[in-house]
């Protein structure tokens, strides 16, 4: 299996990960519902040669502290929307899961894989107890049982993928036939939250397995990605940590008897990014005196691109795959990501020239699966 | 002269589509969808649209192999075509008993954002149990309930996005403001259907309310389209039946306080087009030839009969035998609700099959009927507009039955005489699909 040197993701969520990025001279918060504003961050990254981009995303409103970004637009709708746009980035949405149907997701992600022709993943999320009464459907669920959950549901969005073989389409004019039943399959899952009959309406997406993101900020979260997921978002915050939660991955891998199957440990990072030295730390206390500091759950660093790449080196020793970088403020730290940061690491050699795959998966150096339900399971 | 609105209804699992033919683009590839909505916008038409199915169809137990089965999810599909064109109105259906009001209040919020307000949504319920079995409502609904359901739901997804009100939205950077005050956002519904309050969490988009389209005949659709609906999706019906269908539902918008342009009813039409009209009624025979092989033609026959009518040549007579009452061969491909004394109707069919000496074959090709307009460009012209100013319509839903050689015909030779005759648009006039349609938000309120 090819392992490429460091993959890099690029979270993007509004204005940027901090909550006064808004209020930035360079930032247009007046533009975030627009296409415009979405297009011209995702190609700017993919131009900055990044591996994929994820779309936060959630059902209610972020905040209600008035002075904080509210609104946010469907993830999925906003990576389609990029995706004409844009020829080799990763489309990574995220998909809350706690009270949508996996039908819908899975035929919604196996679409974004088919416009994208195959850069589609996806983030599972499970719903904040606040936002159980916008469905009205039923009370809150434990923790425990959105996790459990979830994780019923990645199940069925990826056998779904599966329940069209590669060839099912067969497009045979002399019998009429447009697909072969034989290579057409009934899901039949049944769990505890739903029962899903399948087959997909939508035949399997060009990667076969579209991407499965999970972030693991805590055990529960790691369990659930040993379980669903191709890449784990973990939040250490150094490098012991980073080591620890990197192994707990893998003993979590081998509890849920994947042990030999690829999954790429990410570690988050909130940046600040400037080339001028103090510049940064600068930025990260002026917003701080705006509006408060950045989500605590992943480490913030502050600093020039040279300070940022030490910190990736050191880490990555400790079996991470690569980064999520989180920009504190857009456009500028996307920007200093894209140019004096990949540049850096190029001169290091931690950034390669090209990537060879054009698909996600392929980008990751992950195999694309054979459908579980072919006989005889090619790979 | 009365203008005409277009729409195009994109080729899916249904009699109508011929997949097979040389000329047909691929439906594996997203070229086919880009090239539709951009020969579409090219020639001015109003919106494209597209259907949805949530369950492929089966019989026994066994997926169906004839049709178009590959059917992506609408809202990505129209969010990545809103960024290949620029004006053509984005419009799908969407089914309001596997979904909840506020997902799909966010959904089309957001699309409408994405495609600068030319978002529409074509409201269908379904009571079916059989698609209920992919969904974690099951087989919640009862039939009778659908349109309470989808009254309900509409109001609901409307209430939703109606929670943003103007002034909302500061997005003061001097002041640190991003809205007025923290309940921005905040809504409560409560009906016989929906129990629900929150937060909205997308500002509304351009066109404050997408387009809300309706489909379906019966009295009560008719009354859920006067009441709430901005235009009808129509279906197939020999003209006098649409003018009865139009003056009926125009007629009761009065009551709703509506004008009669508030509302336009669009059926869907299919089309043979020649170079003379004889040559063009050539056209239509072969595609209804390709349309109905067969094959197709002994599966519609088993779809009323409910029995396995394998053994019958589609070339030769009827089955004497009488349509099975009990068993469930039939109920997933959902063809025969039209029909519901199937007894009578098997008799109907053999005697008309005996009367014009019809096979199998022949007779279905009679029974799902002819192309809507068949004739030279202009015959067709002439017919689309004699069908407007007979008030039998207000526009059509053109459904090509190959992509994308079909519509690029249509467009390349009707529309120009249309355009000519001054009935169709030759420019975009407005940017959103209300535009287009002259619909305003405001005319169709939630009650």
């Amino acid at each position: 299996m090819t392992r490429t040197p460091l993959l890099f993701a690029v979270a993007l969520d509004g204005a940027g990960w901090h909550p006064a990025a808004w209020r930035e001279a360079d930032a247009r918060p007046d533009r975030l519902t627009t296409p415009g504003y979405w297009t011209a961050l995702v190609v700017a990254a993919e131009r900055g040669g990044v591996d994929f981009v994820t779309i936060e995303d959630s059902m209610t409103i972020q905040t209600t502290d008035p002075h904080r970004v509210r609104g946010r637009m469907d993830a999925v709708q906003v990576a389609a929307r990029v995706a004409p746009a844009t020829s080799h980035i990763g489309l990574v949405p995220t998909v809350t899961v706690t009270h949508t149907e996996p039908f819908h997701t899975s035929r919604a992600i196996a679409t974004l894989d088919l416009i994208s022709r195959g850069r589609a993943g996806w983030s599972p999320r499970t719903a904040a107890l606040h936002e159980t009464a916008l469905f009205g459907r039923r009370g809150a669920a434990s923790v425990e049982e959105s996790l459990t959950e979830a994780a019923d549901y990645v199940e069925v969005v990826r056998e779904l993928w599966d329940s069209w073989e590669d060839d099912a389409v067969i497009q045979d004019g002399a019998t009429g036939r447009f697909v072969d039943a034989d290579r057409l399959h009934h899901i039949d899952f049944h769990g505890r939250w739903f029962d899903v009959k399948g087959p997909s309406v939508v035949a399997r997406p060009p990667q076969g397995q579209p991407l499965v993101c999970v972030c693991a900020p805590d055990d529960d979260g790691v369990r659930l990605a040993a379980r669903t997921a191709d890449v784990v978002f973990a939040t250490p915050a150094d490098r012991t940590r980073a080591r620890q939660v990197v192994d707990r991955v893998r003993a979590a891998q081998g509890d849920a008897s994947r042990e030999n199957e690829e999954i790429h440990v990410f570690a988050d990072l909130t940046v600040f990014l400037d080339v001028e030295p103090g510049r940064a730390r600068e930025r990260r206390s002026r917003l701080d005196d705006l509006g408060g500091p950045c989500p605590t759950d992943a480490k913030t660093v502050a600093g020039t691109p040279a300070e940022l790449a030490d910190l990736m080196h050191e880490w990555r020793t400790v079996g991470l795959a690569g980064f999520r970088l989180r920009p504190a403020a857009l456009p500028h730290d996307l920007d200093q990501i894209c140019g004096p940061l990949v540049a850096e690491l190029r001169r290091r050699g931690m950034f390669p020239n090209a990537r060879p795959a054009e698909t996600l998966r392929g980008r990751l150096g992950l195999p694309r699966p054979g459908s579980r339900y072919t006989r005889g399971g090619t790979t | 002269m009365r203008q005409i609105h277009l729409g195009a209804m994109f080729p899916g699992t249904n009699s109508n589509t011929v997949w097979n033919d040389p000329r047909s683009g691929s439906y594996l590839d997203f070229d086919t969808y880009v090239q539709f909505a951009g020969n579409a916008e090219q020639a001015k038409f109003d919106f494209v649209f597209f259907a949805e199915g949530l369950r492929l169809r089966e019989q026994n137990g066994r997926i169906y192999e004839r049709d178009l089965a590959t059917r992506p999810d609408n809202f990505t599909v129209l969010a990545a075509l809103a960024a290949v064109t620029d004006r053509i109105g984005l419009t799908a259906t969407i089914n309001s008993t596997f979904n909840e009001p506020y997902e799909v209040a966010r959904q089309f919020a957001t699309l409408d954002h994405l495609c600068a307000g030319r978002a529409g949504w074509n409201v269908v319920t379904s009571w079916d149990r059989f698609v209920g079995e992919n969904f974690r409502r099951g087989s919640f609904l009862r039939k009778e309930q659908r349109y309470e359901r989808a009254e309900l739901f509409l109001d609901a997804v409307m209430r939703i996005m109606a929670s943003w009100r103007d002034g909302d939205l500061l997005v003061d950077k001097e002041s640190g403001r991003f809205v007025a005050d923290p309940d921005v956002g905040a809504f409560e519904h409560r009906d016989a259907q929906f129990d629900i309050a929150g937060h909205f969490g997308v500002p509304p988009g351009p066109q404050g309310r997408p387009v809300v389209f309706q489909a379906g005949t019966s009295d009560e659709g008719r009354e859920f389209a006067a009441a709430r609906a901005d235009a009808i999706f129509g279906m197939y019906s020999p003209v006098e039946e649409k003018i009865a269908f139009y003056a009926d539902v125009k007629g009761r918008l009065a009551r709703y306080g509506r004008t009669n342009d508030s509302l336009l009813i669009l059926p869907a039409s299919t089309f043979a087009i020649g170079d003379t009209d004889a040559e063009a009624r050539e056209v239509a025979m072969a595609v209804r030839h390709q349309q109905v092989d067969g094959r197709t033609a002994i599966t519609f026959l088993e779809s009323l009969w409910n029995r396995d009518l394998s053994a019958y040549d589609p070339d030769g007579p009827l089955p004497e035998v009488d349509p099975l009452l009990e068993g469930t061969r039939a109920s997933e491909l959902a063809g025969v609700r039209h029909y519901p004394d199937r007894i009578a109707t098997a008799r109907e069919w053999r005697e008309l099959a005996e009367a014009k000496n019809y096979t199998i074959r022949e007779l279905v090709i009679h029974i799902m009927g002819w192309q809507t307009f068949i004739g030279s460009p202009s015959t067709i012209a002439d017919q689309m507009m004699s069908m407007v100013s007979a008030g039998a319509c207000d526009g059509f839903i053109m459904v090509p039955h190959i992509l994308p050689h079909a519509l690029e015909q249509f467009t390349a030779t009707v529309v120009p005489i249309l355009q000519e005759r001054g009935v169709f648009r030759s420019e975009y006039e407005g940017t959103t699909l209300r535009d287009h349609l002259g619909v305003s938000a405001a005319a169709a309120s939630t009650r």
